[in-house]
């Protein structure tokens, strides 16, 4: 398979890669251990680690590995990337208001009913539900992989709460703090605005009912939760309090959160924790993380919660193949960013060639999320694909299958020193009453040399990423 | 007819609750076959808030008590004028696609002696009115009305082979049968004026309604073996019973609790 080498052109350096190459011979690969070093101990200094759940091990926590060389994109790509990003998260919060109102792409057979109506993250206690500008997810994370000078492709959406937006803005500063000289004569577009767009965003979503400035909070299940550390970053960046369910309470028609000077209406719930453990009065009722109430508020129209409740049905895998079909349906466009191929196992022929193909191809399941119980067809043994062959035979509906894509790879540096490895991209997008995207994203990167798994729990680092203006 | 209805749940716990909240679906609303004039929901010391018409055309509505309280009284009070429908459901305002009801739940998950019994009616009549009637009938032969005989939250599975259970179990059986056969069903939750051969018990009422090509969403009391009429009041509505549910709470505190009771449904001349 060939790959996509961001950094070199047969033996030319690429042009957004000209500078970095300039400043890579002018230090030696000491100078980068000690760098490497540096930001680890920062790293760990800051308290940026994640949980890594595994059967055999329980949970540990860790430092994601952080690569020195930055991924770089010129203006002019990323432009492209940007207008492709803005029109799928518009098509995305479009299909999410459709599937909860008139449900008109249903009803002109542009995507099968069953499909939304029976999907586990399809929640009718919403329907007919207006969140405030008719806006679902608020931040939409779209995960992107590059094959070529010119050629993108979304592996997936993320229309719940994507993680990860923390180390966009620390691999900067650290990348800032260390290399100084660096940035002195490369012209690279600032991340550092997204906490003011993201309160800017969540402010302009404020319900009909709030009066003033609005009071936004950050809710989050707690410090046990693997992405802890990026909830009470980003409440501390943009100056919101940072709340778990037992510091809200509901009264009449407003949600309240309990402060030292007395009780005080909030407006907007960022929140990161999922659907089900939102309200035990209308979801799980077990749940110990919610707040009582708090769906009958938000359906009342008293807070706006972002994202909106049953936002997920729009980032389900078996949904994803519509997302082109959504473009064209509410824009009248024709999509700027490219689907993966992708075949539905629950269609008799796709799982019939599925199984033909396992070992050629990448196996997900359609609710998983984080790289968990995948099948990389190319990298798994005999027995393991055999294995997969009946998962998938005992419930076909639950899978799709995509092949293996050609990730690109970016210089990264590694024990052995610098060396190309693959990379994918996950941009922030957020929606509001006005779109915005950061231009930047969490570039992640699968450490092993040939793999090209990239996510955190599976071994994958992660890099700065750069728009360079003006090249 | 014009039915008054009085119905008081009473909550007790053994030592004092804080922080009590509860989720109500206590008013019915109107449509084709009924209207409702007065209707009045009361606790003592609770505040009430953030009403609204759901998505099904429930009204729900929010209650808030800080506490601390050993009882909780919520007092039912109101009257319908009904009509008979042939157990219809007309003018009702709702935006919920009826295919959402296809869904199932833990409570109505289909097991092997439940799809055996939907087998029973052909396949030709699946998705008729006839074909719901039939599954009516296999319910009443199937799960005998015994009183006493089942807990709250058994499962329309258990309910099926243990053949014998109360209103909420007929219905749990009765519409997991019909999504079976591909028919949109749900759990409604009601009051039913008996006279006087009537059941006292029954006056908080349970049923299905099954959604039929061209006629819409029609009600079944497999209890009674009737489409519902002019002696019914429709509540609310749901998936199945626990989201069908009139009111859903949660407090702070320990120990046991009770719920008691009443209710009279009475018809006025």
């Amino acid at each position: 398979m060939d790959f996509f080498n961001e950094m070199m052109d047969g033996g030319e350096v690429r042009v957004p890669y000209k500078h970095l190459q300039a400043w890579i011979d002018s230090h030696s690969q000491d100078e980068f251990r000690i760098k490497r070093a540096e930001a680890e101990t920062i790293f760990r200094r800051i308290g940026i680690t994640f949980a890594v759940y595994s059967e055999s091990e329980g949970s540990t926590e860790r430092l994601i590995p952080f690569d020195m060389m930055p991924r770089v994109f010129t203006e002019r790509e990323w432009r492209k990337l940007e207008r492709g990003i803005k029109q799928r998260a518009r098509a995305l919060n479009a299909f999410l208001w459709d599937v909860y109102h008139r449900r008109e792409i249903i009803r002109a057979g542009r995507i099968p009913g069953e499909l939304v109506y029976r999907n586990e993250a399809y929640e009718p206690s919403v329907i007919g539900v207006d969140p405030a500008r008719g806006v679902y997810s608020h931040v939409v994370g779209i995960d992107l992989v590059r094959t070529g000078v010119d050629e993108f492709f979304v592996l997936e959406d993320n229309c719940r709460t994507p993680s990860g937006v923390s180390y966009m803005l620390e691999n900067r500063e650290i990348m800032m703090r260390l290399n100084p000289d660096l940035f002195r004569t490369a012209r690279v577009l600032p991340v550092d605005d997204y906490p003011r767009a993201l309160r800017r965003t969540l402010a302009s979503v404020a319900p009909a009912k709030c009066e003033g400035a609005p009071t936004v909070v950050v809710l989050t299940p707690g410090s046990f939760n693997s992405a802890y550390y990026e909830h009470s970053f980003l409440a501390d960046q943009m100056g919101a309090e940072l709340v778990e369910g037992q510091d809200l309470f509901v009264d009449g028609d407003f949600v309240y959160m309990r402060t030292t000077r007395g009780p005080q209406r909030v407006d907007v719930i960022y929140r990161r924790i999922d659907d089900a453990f939102i309200d035990p009065l209308c979801f799980r009722p077990d749940s110990m993380l919610g707040v009582p109430g708090l769906m009958n508020v938000y359906r009342s129209g008293g807070v706006q919660i972002c994202s909106a409740p049953g936002a997920g049905v729009a980032d389900d895998k078996a949904i994803y193949t519509y997302v082109p079909e959504m473009i064209r349906f509410y824009l009248g466009e024709e999509p700027i960013l490219q689907n993966v191929p992708t075949w539905r196992c629950g269609d008799a022929d796709s799982l019939k060639y599925v199984l033909e193909n396992l070992k050629d191809l990448v196996v997900k399941e359609v609710h998983g999320s984080g790289g968990y119980g995948m099948l990389v067809g190319p990298a798994a043994t005999k027995e393991e694909i055999a294995a997969y062959a009946s998962r998938i035979k005992a419930d076909p509906a639950d899978f799709i299958a995509q092949p293996t894509l050609a990730l690109s790879t970016s210089p990264t540096f590694v024990d052995s020193g610098l060396a190309p490895r693959h990379v994918d991209l996950r941009p922030y997008c957020l929606v509001g009453k006005d779109i915005h995207l950061t231009p930047g994203g969490l570039t992640r990167v699968a450490m092993r040399e040939g793999s090209l798994v990239v996510n955190s729990s599976q071994g994958g680092g992660v890099k700065d990423t750069w728009v360079v203006s003006g090249e | 007819m014009q039915i008054t209805v009085e119905h008081t749940s009473t909550y007790r716990f053994e030592s004092p609750r804080m922080r009590v909240v509860q989720s109500h679906k206590l008013t019915p609303a109107s449509n084709g076959g009924q209207s409702v004039s007065d209707w009045d929901v009361s606790v003592d010391g609770a505040s009430f808030g953030a009403g609204f018409r759901d998505g099904a055309g429930d009204n729900v509505c929010l209650m808030t008590l800080p506490g601390p309280v050993s009882e909780i009284a919520i007092r039912v009070k109101g009257s319908v004028t009904t009509e008979d429908t042939s157990g219809i459901l007309m003018k009702h305002k709702e935006v919920v696609a009826p295919r959402v009801y296809l869904r199932s739940t833990w409570t109505t998950a289909p097991g092997i002696g439940l799809r055996a019994l939907a087998q029973r009616v052909s396949s030709r009549k699946a998705g008729t009115l006839e074909g719901a009637h039939d599954l009516m009938g296999i319910v009443a032969e199937e799960i005998a009305y015994v009183p006493g005989s089942t807990h709250a939250d058994m499962t329309a599975a258990e309910v099926e082979e243990q053949g014998r259970g109360v209103c909420q179990d007929q219905t749990h059986v009765l519409i997991t049968l019909a999504r079976i056969l591909g028919m949109p069903a749900r759990y409604v939750t009601g009051y039913l004026f008996a006279d006087a051969e009537g059941n006292s018990h029954e006056a908080s009422h349970a049923w299905a309604e099954i959604h039929v090509a061209d006629l819409g969403w029609v009600g079944f009391d497999a209890t009674n073996q009737c489409c519902p009429d002019d002696r019914y009041i429709r509540v609310c509505s749901g998936m199945d019973a626990q989201d069908a549910a009139p009111i859903r709470g949660i407090s702070l505190g320990s120990g046991d609790e009770s719920l008691d009771i009443s209710v009279s449904v009475a018809a006025q001349q």
